[in-house]
């Protein structure tokens, strides 16, 4: 299974206080803060769009409860594809 | 999949806009310390037993963000809130969370004698060696040579001392189970902070002490850094002088005396009611019936000790009973009240809004307190009559001029033992005899037994003769 179909993460820009902590914190770089400001007038983390791991770090990194979210791709979903 | 923890709200009603956001500054280490709790609590399944005390401080809006019990304590008491929230809910999870100021300044008593009675609470400290919520002043945790609005120069110990080691000075204590400090700096450190919070919860759960974890935390703002770089501080300031590890881990070997024994409170009090020493189940006093009164009037009018007496008529009847006395500067001249009430069941609150009886003895008290009484309630009112333009409202009022009628038998005193007796005979609620018994036993002075006996009786030939004339 390659790498990039391990995790996906997903980042509230409305809720994201652009502290940057979890761009700081992903040890594979796939986050960054974007140019472009949210309603709260920072710079939103956005992801890259691949490489996630789904390691989590940037879950517990960000100090805001809604602002991040991750979702882990288990193995089992893959699986069929395997098979197939 | 990692995301919100369902033991936030869903959206934290501190304010109109922004409601899906904490409070707390871009950065801020509260955010992750939150996060870590919730989860936490979430994963022990204990949303619904669980107390969190919120403190003063940064954290002192934490309620708006946990879906569970909340309790907001005064400045540093959050230990004390935690102890009597712990006893009297002994099922439930209380956590109390608090900053460096809250816990290390002011509530420096609280936290030290709570660890040291071992209560089975948990303590989450945050420190970030400075006063965030008032704009950074030294706290007792800031670095030597760290600037603060307050030391401007920078700590120096030869005037401020040095910083306090809490989880240090706990864990010379006996009593703790387990003392843990962290950190938030990186993500390594925040997953051994995830597991330190779950293991003083785990701990708590299974009744074995007090547990205590310190949290060194990120404040960009006060610090003036990026959050990257308070994060980075963390690491080469606050480490070094507030080392991380496990400073306590074990069972605290607690003499094994059950504690004082757990006996029925007019058991211990010597108010056994019958011959064989039996004590009357709650409730079960058939002779005492379930009232709220409010004893109103000038101080020293007897009006407190009234009301103890009303309460202690219930105790030996077997009842539940309440006593609130007004404090303040009441205790010492001008009016004063108290609440009593006697129940069959045990009392939620001791404060009575709307009394089934008013005791007034003076005017003051009857103008303030009457229009409270329930419809169909009693007034006993210390006069002759009412005072001119007083409607009586829902209420039946019964006025007994118990001062005068105590000025005749000798003491003004005694008035509210008139008063008693007055209420003896106009309800059906308690006999004379325990009232007596009780009156007696409240008079210390023994040559005063018999004025007061009279007072007792004088009030119930008035209330009686009054029913009879009616
Ligand atoms: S889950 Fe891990 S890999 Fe994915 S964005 Fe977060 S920190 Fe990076
Ligand atoms: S850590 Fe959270 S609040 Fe900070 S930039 Fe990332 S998503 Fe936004
Ligand atoms: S002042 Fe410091 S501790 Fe307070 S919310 Fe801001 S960053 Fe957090």
């Amino acid at each position: 299974m390659a790498a990039e179909k391990r995790g996906f993460v997903s980042v509230d820009v409305a809720e994201c206080k652009g502290c940057g902590l979890c761009v700081e914190a992903c040890p594979v770089e796939c986050l960054e803060l974007e140019a472009g400001l949210n309603a709260y007038g920072v710079h939103p983390a956005h992801y890259t769009g691949a490489g996630c791991t789904g390691c989590g770090i940037c879950f517990y990194d960000c100090p805001e409860p809604g602002a991040i979210e991750v979702m882990k791709i288990r193995e089992a979903v893959h699986a069929p594809a395997h098979q197939g | 999949m990692l995301s919100k923890s369902d033991v936030f709200y869903d959206r934290y009603e501190r304010k109109a806009e922004l409601q899906h956001q904490t409070h707390y500054c871009p950065g801020c280490g509260h955010g992750i310390a939150h996060k870590l709790l919730a989860e936490a609590i979430h994963d022990l399944g204990a949303k619904d037993s669980t107390i969190f005390v919120s403190p003063v401080g940064c954290s002192v809006f934490a309620y708006y963000y946990f879906d569970v019990g909340n309790v907001q304590a005064a400045h540093g008491r959050t230990p004390a809130v935690a102890t009597a929230l712990k006893r009297s809910c002994p099922g439930s999870l209380v956590i109390g969370y608090q900053g460096d100021g809250d816990l290390a300044a002011i509530g420096t008593a609280e936290i030290l004698h709570a660890a040291n009675r071992g209560e089975a609470i948990s303590i989450f400290f945050v420190n970030n060696a400075i006063y965030g919520m008032t704009g950074g002043q030294m706290a007792p945790t800031t670095l030597v040579g760290q600037t603060s609005t307050t030391t401007p120069w920078g700590r120096r110990p030869a005037n401020e001392g040095y910083p306090i080691h809490v989880a240090e000075l706990l864990a010379t204590l006996e009593a703790p189970a387990y003392i843990e400090r962290v950190s938030l700096h990186d993500g390594k450190n925040i997953m051994k902070a995830r597991k330190a919070i779950r293991k003083a919860l785990d701990i708590q759960r299974a009744g074995a002490g007090f547990t205590f974890v310190e949290i060194l935390s990120p404040c960009p703002t006060i610090w003036k850094m990026t959050p990257v770089e308070a994060q980075r501080w963390v690491e080469e300031k606050l480490l070094p002088v507030f080392p991380l590890g496990i400073l306590r881990d074990r069972r605290p070997a607690i003499a094994a005396d059950g504690g004082p024994p757990r006996k029925p409170m007019a058991e211990v009090l010597g108010l056994t009611r019958d011959a064989a020493g039996a004590i009357p189940a709650s409730g079960a006093g058939a002779a005492v019936q379930p009232v709220t009164v409010k004893v109103a009037g000038f101080g020293g009018q007897g009006v407190l000790l009234l009301g103890q007496m009303l309460a202690e008529i219930g105790l030996r009847e077997g009842m539940e009973v309440s006593w609130l006395p007004s404090y303040g500067p009441e205790m010492r001249s001008g009016s004063a009240h108290c609440h009593v009430c006697i129940a069959g069941e045990r009392i939620g609150s001791p404060l009575i809004s709307n009394p089934d009886v008013l005791i007034a003895m003076n005017e003051l008290s009857l103008r303030k307190f009457a229009p409270h009484v329930r419809a169909g309630g009693l007034i006993l009112y210390n006069q002759d009559a009412l005072p001119a333009g007083f409607d009586a409202a829902a209420a039946r009022v019964v006025c007994v001029p118990a001062s005068r009628i105590a000025d005749d038998l000798g003491a003004a005193r005694a008035a509210n033992a008139v008063l008693l007796g007055a209420l003896q005979a106009e309800t059906a609620t308690f006999g004379a005899e325990v009232a007596l018994s009780v009156l007696v036993a409240a008079i210390r002075n023994p040559s005063l037994h018999e004025l007061n006996r009279k007072a007792f009786q004088a009030g119930r030939s008035f209330a009686a003769e009054r029913t009879a004339a009616a």
